[in-house]
C-alpha cells in the first residue's frame, strides 16, 4: 500500500507540536515589543531571553554569547564576512575552510576570494572526512579564520571538530563551524571543543524556518551585521521574532534532551536502511560509515540518474534528496560527491535519505520495498546499466 | 523544476521503452559523464519509421523526450521524421523548464542518428540527408 514517508530530515523539519504550542501566544495574544518598557513588552523580552538561555545551555555557552538571525546561511555569512573583514586591516587574509562545505560557507568564501582573500580548500578524502594533521599544515601566520562544517549535509559526515579546536586554540587562529546539521544529533560543547563560533538552524530541529542562531564567544571583536536599534546587542538590529525565537528555544531544549536515545534509535534505522540498500548490486554508501549523522544515508547506484530516481520515489510518495547535476541546477552533480572522489558518472545516481524523529521503521519497510525495485526498473531501461553489465561480463 | 502533468505522463507511463533486436537503425547519444544517454531502435520500412523504441539514463525530462519523441514518430516517413525538431518536442510536452531544454535537443539527435546508422548500413553516406549530429557538449553550450 502506499505511503507517505519524509525522508528529507535533512532538508527541513515538520514544526513539533511542543514548538508550536510554546509559539502561538506570541502569534497572538503575547504580542508585545520585547524592546518596550512596560510589562507587556517585557513579557515578550523575557520569553526571548529564555530562548536565549535554551540555545545557550544546548551548546554549553553563555546566554550573552547567543545572537538570533534568520537562519544558517545568515549565520555562516556573518561570521566568516565579520571576521575577515575585522582581520584583514591587520594583514590577515587567509582563510581556510574545505571544499564540501554548504554553499553559504563555500560561496562566501568565493565572495572574499574576488575581495583579494586567499582561501585554502581542504580535500576531504574519500571518506569525507577532514585530517587535522591537513589543517595544521595549512594555518599560516596570515591566516583570519578556520571554518569547517560540523557535520556534513549531503553525506553526513561528522568532522573531528574537538581536534580541529584545538589546533586552532593553540595556534590563536579563530574557528568557526556550520553546526546546522549537527546540532540535536550529536553532543556540542563550545568551550570543550574549542569553538569560537557555531552557526545553527531551526528548521533542522522542528522549529520554524527563518530562524537561526550564530554563537560568537565573548570577547572576540566582531562587526555589526544591520546597524539601527540596540537588539541582539546592537550586533544585529531590528525587532526580534519573538514567536521563532520561542520556537527555536524549545525545539534546540526538545533535541539535546534524550540526545543518546535519538542518535541510537536513528542510527539503528539508519543501519537498517543503508544494509538493505546495500543489497542492490553495484551500490554503495557514501561516506564513511560510523562517523556520520544518525539519520543520514546517502547511496550511489550505477546505472541510473538520481534525479529520474527520486522522481520515481516521489510518484511512490517518498520524499528524499539526490545529489545529481539535474537536481543541482548545474551541469555537474553535487561539489560534496566530487570532493570525496566519486566520478560523474557515479556521482549522477545519487541518493540521500534523511530520517528524523518521526520516522517509523515500518517507513524503513517500506523504502526497502520500493527503491529495489524502482532502480530495477530504471536500469532496465537504462542503456548505460547495459554497457555496465557488457564491460563487466 | 516543476515539471508539466505531460512530462509527468511520459516520465511515468513512458511509451515504446525497450529494444529492438532485428533494428533497421540504431542510434545513441550523450554519455554517462553528462549524466544522459539515449539510445533509440527503429524499423523502417519503405522509408516509413514503422516501429521504434527507447531506452535512456537521464532525468525526468529526458526520459520523457524520448518517450513523446518516438510516439512523435512512429508511422512517419523518414523525411517527415527529419523535420521534427527539439522545439515541437518542448510543445508537445507542453514546455519544459530552461535547464532541460538541452534533453529535447539531445531526443531530436538520437533520432537523427538512428536515421544516420539506417543509411549507413544501407551503404548511403547519411550527411547529406541527415545532416550534422553535433555531441553531447553541443547540446549544452546554449546555456
Amino acid at each position: 500500500m502506499k505511503r507517505f514517508v519524509y525522508a528529507d530530515n535533512a532538508a527541513t523539519t515538520q514544526v513539533s507540536k511542543p514548538v508550536l504550542d510554546a509559539m502561538l501566544p506570541y502569534l497572538s495574544e503575547q504580542y508585545g515589543n520585547p524592546s518596550s518598557l512596560y510589562q507587556f513588552g517585557q513579557t515578550a523580552k523575557s520569553a526571548v531571553e529564555h530562548a536565549r538561555e535554551q540555545v545557550a545551555a544546548a551548546l554549553g555557552a553563555e546566554s550573552n554569547e547567543i545572537y538570533f538571525t534568520s537562519g544558517g546561511s545568515e549565520s555562516d555569512n556573518w561570521a566568516i564576512k565579520g571576521i575577515a573583514e575585522l582581520l584583514a586591516p591587520k594583514g590577515k587574509k587567509h582563510i581556510i575552510t574545505t571544499k564540501f562545505e554548504h554553499h553559504a560557507v563555500l560561496h562566501t568564501a568565493q565572495h572574499l576570494e574576488k575581495q583579494g582573500f586567499e582561501i585554502t580548500y581542504l580535500d576531504v578524502h574519500s571518506d569525507g572526512l577532514v585530517r587535522v594533521e591537513e589543517v595544521a599544515a595549512a594555518i599560516r601566520p596570515d591566516t583570519a579564520l578556520v571554518t569547517i562544517m560540523y557535520a556534513n549535509n549531503e553525506i553526513g559526515t561528522i568532522q573531528p571538530i574537538a581536534e580541529i579546536g584545538k589546533l586552532c586554540h593553540e595556534k590563536g587562529v579563530l574557528f568557526h563551524t556550520d553546526a546546522v546539521q549537527a546540532v540535536g544529533q550529536v553532543h556540542i560543547n563550545v568551550k570543550e571543543q574549542n569553538i569560537d563560533m557555531l552557526s545553527l538552524s531551526g528548521h533542522k530541529i522542528h522549529a520554524p524556518k527563518g530562524i537561526g542562531a550564530l554563537y560568537i564567544r565573548k570577547g572576540i571583536r566582531f562587526k555589526n551585521l544591520i546597524d539601527g536599534g540596540a537588539q541582539e546587542r546592537g550586533r544585529r538590529a531590528g525587532t526580534e521574532n519573538t514567536a521563532s525565537i520561542v520556537g527555536l528555544g524549545v525545539a534546540i531544549e526538545n533535541a539535546v534532551k534524550n540526545i543518546d536515545e535519538r542518535a541510537q534509535r536513528l542510527t539503528a534505522m539508519r543501519n537498517r536502511l543503508i544494509d538493505g540498500a546495500l543489497k542492490i548490486e553495484r551500490s554503495r554508501l557514501n561516506g564513511d560509515r560510523e562517523k556520520r549523522l544518525p539519520g543520514n544515508i546517502n547511496m550511489c547506484f550505477e546505472g541510473v540518474e538520481g534525479e529520474s530516481l527520486l522522481l520515481w520515489m516521489d510518484l511512490k510518495g517518498i520524499c528524499c534528496s539526490s545529489g545529481s547535476a539535474c537536481t543541482s541546477g548545474s551541469l555537474d552533480p553535487s561539489h560534496v560527491l566530487l570532493a570525496i572522489g566519486l566520478p560523474h558518472e557515479i556521482a549522477h545516481g545519487s541518493l540521500r535519505l534523511s530520517l528524523g524523529d518521526y520516522n517509523t521503521e515500518e517507513d524503513v519497510d517500506y523504502i526497502l520495498e520500493q527503491l529495489p525495485e524502482i532502480i530495477s526498473y530504471l536500469r532496465k531501461m537504462s542503456p548505460f546499466w547495459e554497457r555496465i553489465i557488457k564491460e563487466n561480463a | 523544476m516543476a515539471y508539466t502533468d505531460k512530462v509527468m505522463d511520459h516520465f511515468a507511463n513512458p511509451r515504446n521503452v525497450g529494444e529492438i533486436p532485428d533494428a533497421d537503425g540504431i542510434g545513441e547519444v550523450g554519455n554517462p559523464v553528462c549524466g544522459d544517454i539515449m539510445k533509440m531502435y527503429l524499423k523502417i520500412d519503405n522509408g516509413v519509421i514503422t516501429d521504434i523504441k527507447f531506452k535512456t539514463f537521464g532525468c525526468g525530462a529526458a526520459i520523457a523526450t524520448s518517450s513523446v519523441s518516438t510516439e512523435m514518430i512512429k508511422g512517419k516517413t523518414i523525411e517527415e521524421a527529419l523535420k521534427i525538431t527539439n522545439k515541437q518536442v518542448i510543445d508537445q510536452l507542453g514546455g519544459l523548464p530552461p535547464a532541460k531544454i538541452h534533453c529535447s535537443v539531445l531526443a531530436e539527435q538520437a533520432v537523427k542518428s538512428a536515421i544516420a546508422d539506417y543509411y549507413r548500413r544501407q551503404g548511403i553516406d547519411p550527411e547529406p540527408i541527415v545532416g550534422e549530429i553535433g555531441d553531447c557538449e553541443a547540446c549544452h553550450t546554449h546555456f
